[in-house]
């Protein structure tokens, strides 16, 4: 493949308006020491059809959620993606666009953002967010960012609960920003409020939370601002149209995994970071932020504002060091959310919470197994106990044709049941579960 | 050839929102009919009221998002010549790649033996990145440059306090990307800042008093960031590592040496790379990007967990979580796949001749450009521009004609206006990056451009003092957006 339009003849007529003969002039100034003095060691390049085929077989090599039935969840999750969503999001317009610096000629984009922080916010309950970040657990880093920012603190709580790559990665950019993480102990799988001591900077609650439980959020937010810390709630967007908001239960911080929002499985990205927070922290955000404002003839418009946060005016003291984010994942779920509107979005909610809890009482009906915590709520996902070794389960499963997991603990296996699944495929999976189990 | 000015939407639907399109009880989603028991949650978890989303039928979506669409300027739409961000075409053929279902449909969760060609497709990535870089082994779990960059000063904090003294410092050129300062200061480190000399180089004498036993390591770019090859970079190495310091190459200029020069060569030990820029994946109107970090043999055992893995006795890919020195994780799963995905139909269809004249005709199209413009946009330092150049729009200030003006009447032009006001050491600076995909034809319709501004600037300032006139909305007031702050409806 080649993509540099230049004829021999263009080249020559370029080089010799520069004064010059032959390309390698170009880089006479180079030292010789560190020129590479032979060819890479890379295949000769390909033919469209050739790098296709190649990759066609590459593809074929792979399970996907096409060819077997989804039920595996924990933070990446098999919700139908319309037709609508990549049709609007795959238009060149927006996709070969970069970060609109020049405004003018970006409204588009830029419009996307303030409608998709807007409906973040209906979501959320919270009053700003921004145009995206990488991903939910990179999200949460930021919020815990400026949790320390705002109390002057540096030690974060955690719910055990939490995913325990929200964990991990929070941990590593802690080893960094010199916060410690410290986690709060479950009891029968949701998080005890007697967990939260001390003069904690953030107390972090995944609701629901990694094991598909909901958490008593109220509860635990309520003790976080008693001890004088921000509340972060890590949330799943597509539950609010039926569990309550991030604001109704007392959060400050909202972030979220917005894979479910119109993107794609992708083997686990690209996805989208979703964060929304309260005016207090606006100076504290981090990312691209959208506000609205006029043209000098008054017409309304859009741009990138309170840049002094960022790190191409504030440097090293920047709130964070992101600058290319997802924007176009941000601008997929804009047009899913638009496709669900208010309704549509109870309706999944209400499609999740059902077809989960079907499969949760199938399964727990099976002799030899149960759900590992019985006493709690859940929403999308529930960890089924197993007698046996929940590898050997999983494999099972999956020669039946079915993904699952991930698993938990030594004795768990996540299921997670979203709208796309029918009665009929969780009776086939509550089938190949009791001859797996056997 | 030119780019097409970016068309006003229509006068009457123009630029509303969808709040302002939406009917109570029109909607778009459709959903089978429920075929399992209905289940109300508790009151305590339930949503009181439900989200003021807006209610539109599929139709309005589609046209509303058509019509913003028109509103961009993408590389589709015409020239892009935003220094420092590598705009180049994004061959469509990655788009069909990357949407097949065995790339696209893939869960994350899934068992390592159902997803051998992912992981095929990986590893042959990583190895082709390792021959261009010079480097040893590649962590794919950045999804971008600026994580890459703190993933990278993480494994150099990591290899320092494994030595027993994690250091306090990182030194940074003047002339740095923001990034680079706001990565440093989330590592832990303290920024130092090294000037640029008369030639806009890193000034090695002043480079060689700032090195002591507290710095751990120095970023560059190089070429840098005013697209001027650091010359003397074996010197450069050389100061750091003598002092037990590390190198740090910011990858965001690779595309204008790649094949000919490679960071590890040069005596970098950390290197990461954009892919949005040097591999063409689409930058997606601010993002995804994907932001591999590779690093030399020494640096290995610290890259974040997971790590890729062979087994060559059974010809299996895995994932290799037993890494006592690794950092950790940097992202939810393991990096932007579906990016990583494009990145390897770009490296692979191009194969090595590809990517060397990729560098080669990036740097021949901003050598070209920058002669037939210099006359009227004086470079900011004389030395022979690689793949981008920094010119200054200072002459024009006596005319009360500023950068902005000449970026704003660019785009009555048709053209999408280079980076302006950056890097920050130059007045008045305008950054020209034409890339390789660009034709003679472009390139001077361009440069023809640039000069008639120039000319408007003293002889008509009005003209680009009330630019654009043709875009979908004037010049906007930033400082009204950040007084009152609208981040919503």
């Amino acid at each position: 493949m080649r993509f540099a339009p230049h004829t021999d003849d263009d080249a020559r007529e370029m080089l010799a308006a520069c004064g010059l003969s032959s390309i390698d002039e170009l880089f006479a100034h180079l030292p010789p020491g560190v020129t590479l003095d032979r060819e890479l060691g890379i295949p000769e390049g390909l033919s469209e059809m050739e790098l296709v085929s190649e990759m066609r077989r590459l593809a074929a090599r792979n399970r996907h959620a096409d060819d077997l039935v989804c039920f595996a969840g924990g933070g990446a999750y098999d919700h139908y993606v319309p037709s609508v969503v990549w049709a609007l999001a795959g238009r060149s317009e927006l996709y070969t666009s970069y970060t609109p610096y020049q405004p003018e000629i970006s409204q588009g984009v830029l419009q996307i953002l303030f409608e998709y922080q807007s409906m973040i916010c209906e979501l959320t309950g919270l009053e700003v967010s921004n145009a995206s970040l990488y991903d939910g657990p990179t999200a949460l880093v930021e919020a815990v960012h400026m949790a320390t920012s705002a109390t002057g603190r540096s030690r974060i709580l955690v719910a055990e609960a939490l995913d325990s790559r929200y964990l991990q990665t929070l941990q590593t950019y802690g080893a960094g920003e010199h916060f410690g993480v410290e986690t709060i102990a479950n009891d029968r799988g949701v998080t005890r409020v007697e967990g939260i001591v001390g003069e904690p900077a953030a107390v972090v609650v995944q609701h629901p939370n990694g094991w598909g439980n909901l958490e008593p959020a109220r509860d635990l937010f309520g003790a976080a601002h008693a001890a004088g810390a921000r509340a972060i709630e890590v949330f799943d967007p597509l539950s609010l149209g039926v569990v309550a908001s991030p604001a109704e239960l007392g959060a400050d911080i909202a972030v979220g995994e917005g894979q479910v929002l119109g993107n794609h499985l992708n083997y686990g990205g690209p996805y989208l970071g979703v964060i929304a927070a309260r005016m207090q922290d606006v100076r504290r955000m981090p990312g691209r932020i959208v506000g609205e404002t006029a043209d000098v003839d008054g017409a309304r418009g859009y741009v990138l504002t309170l840049q002094a946060r960022e790190q191409h005016i504030r440097r090293e003291k920047a709130t964070s060091n992101i600058c290319t984010n997802q924007t176009l994942m941000a601008v997929a779920a804009t047009v899913y959310l638009a496709w669900l509107g208010p309704e549509g979005l109870r309706e999944l909610g209400q499609q999740c919470l059902a077809k989960t809890r079907y499969a949760a009482e199938r399964l727990s009906g099976l002799s030899d197994t149960g759900l590992k915590y019985p006493e709690a709520e859940f929403f999308k996902e529930f960890v089924v106990r197993t007698e046996r070794d929940p590898v050997a389960i999983q494999s099972a499963l999956l020669e039946a044709g079915f993904l699952t997991g991930p698993i938990v603990g030594n004795d768990g296996l996540l299921v997670s049941v979203t709208e796309r699944r029918t009665r009929e495929e969780i009776d086939a999976f509550t089938k190949a579960f009791e001859e797996a189990i056997q | 050839m030119t780019g097409a000015p970016v068309r006003r939407g229509g006068p009457d639907l123009g630029s509303l929102t969808l709040k302002e399109l939406a009917r109570p009880g029109r909607r778009a989603w459709t959903f089978p009919v429920l075929d399992v028991p209905l289940v109300e949650l508790p009151a305590e978890h339930g949503r009181s009221a439900g989200p003021d989303l807006p209610e539109v039928s599929e139709i309005d979506i589609v046209r509303h998002f058509t019509r913003l669409s028109q509103m961009n300027y993408g590389v589709d739409t015409g020239f892009y010549p935003l220094g420092s961000c590598s705009m180049k075409y994004n061959p469509k053929v990655a788009e069909t790649v990357a949407a097949l279902p065995g790339f696209q449909r893939l869960h994350p969760h899934q068992p390592e033996e159902t997803v051998q060609g992912a992981l095929e497709l990986l590893w042959r990535l990583e190895r082709a990145l390792c021959e261009v870089t010079g480097m040893a082994r590649v962590t794919f779990q950045p999804p971008a440059g600026a994580s890459g960059e703190l993933t990278g000063l993480l494994v150099m904090r990591a290899y320092h306090t494994k030595n027993g003294n994690p250091r306090s410092k990182i030194v940074i050129p003047d002339s740095s990307h923001g990034t680079n300062p706001a990565s440093v200061s989330l590592s832990g480190y303290q920024v130092v800042q090294v000037p640029s000399d008369a030639r806009g180089l890193v000034d090695v004498g002043q480079l060689e008093k700032l090195v002591d036993e507290d710095v751990a390591g120095l970023m560059l770019t190089n070429p840098n960031t005013l697209g001027l090859f650091e010359d003397e970079i074996e010197g450069i190495a050389e100061v750091l590592h003598r002092a037990g310091a590390l190198l740090y190459y910011d990858g965001a200029n690779l595309n204008a040496i790649i094949g000919r020069v490679r960071p590890g060569d040069m005596g970098f030990d950390v290197v990461h790379m954009n892919t949005h820029k040097t591999f063409a994946t689409p930058h997606g109107g601010g993002g995804p990007g994907a932001g591999p970090v590779a690093v030399g043999q020494s640096l290995e055992r610290f890259l974040p967990a997971p790590l890729l893995g062979f087994d060559q006795d059974s010809g299996r890919y895995y994932w290799d979580h037993d890494r006592p020195d690794s950092i950790g994780r940097v992202h939810g799963f393991n990096g932007n796949f579906g990016v990583l995905v494009r990145a390897f139909a770009y490296v692979f269809g191009h194969g090595r001749d590809g990517l060397r004249e990729v560098g080669e005709r990036a740097v021949l199209n901003a050598n070209y450009l920058a002669c037939l413009v210099k006359g009227d946009y004086p470079l900011a330092f004389p030395g022979r521009p690689m793949h981008e150049f920094v010119s200054t729009a200072r002459p024009m200030k006596r005319h009360g004609v500023r950068a902005m003006d000449v970026a704003k009447r660019l785009i009555d032009l048709g053209f999408h206006p280079p980076t302006v006001y950056f890097p920050l050491v130059v007045e008045e600076a305008m950054m020209v990056e034409p890339t390789e995909t660009e034709s003679k034809e472009t390139l001077d319709a361009f440069a023809k451009a640039l000069l008639q501004v120039a000319r408007e600037a003293g002889a008509d300032p009005h003209l680009l003092h009330e630019a654009p006139v043709t875009a979908p909305v004037r010049r906007l007031d930033e400082a009204q957006a950040a007084r009152e702050l609208k981040l919503r409806w």
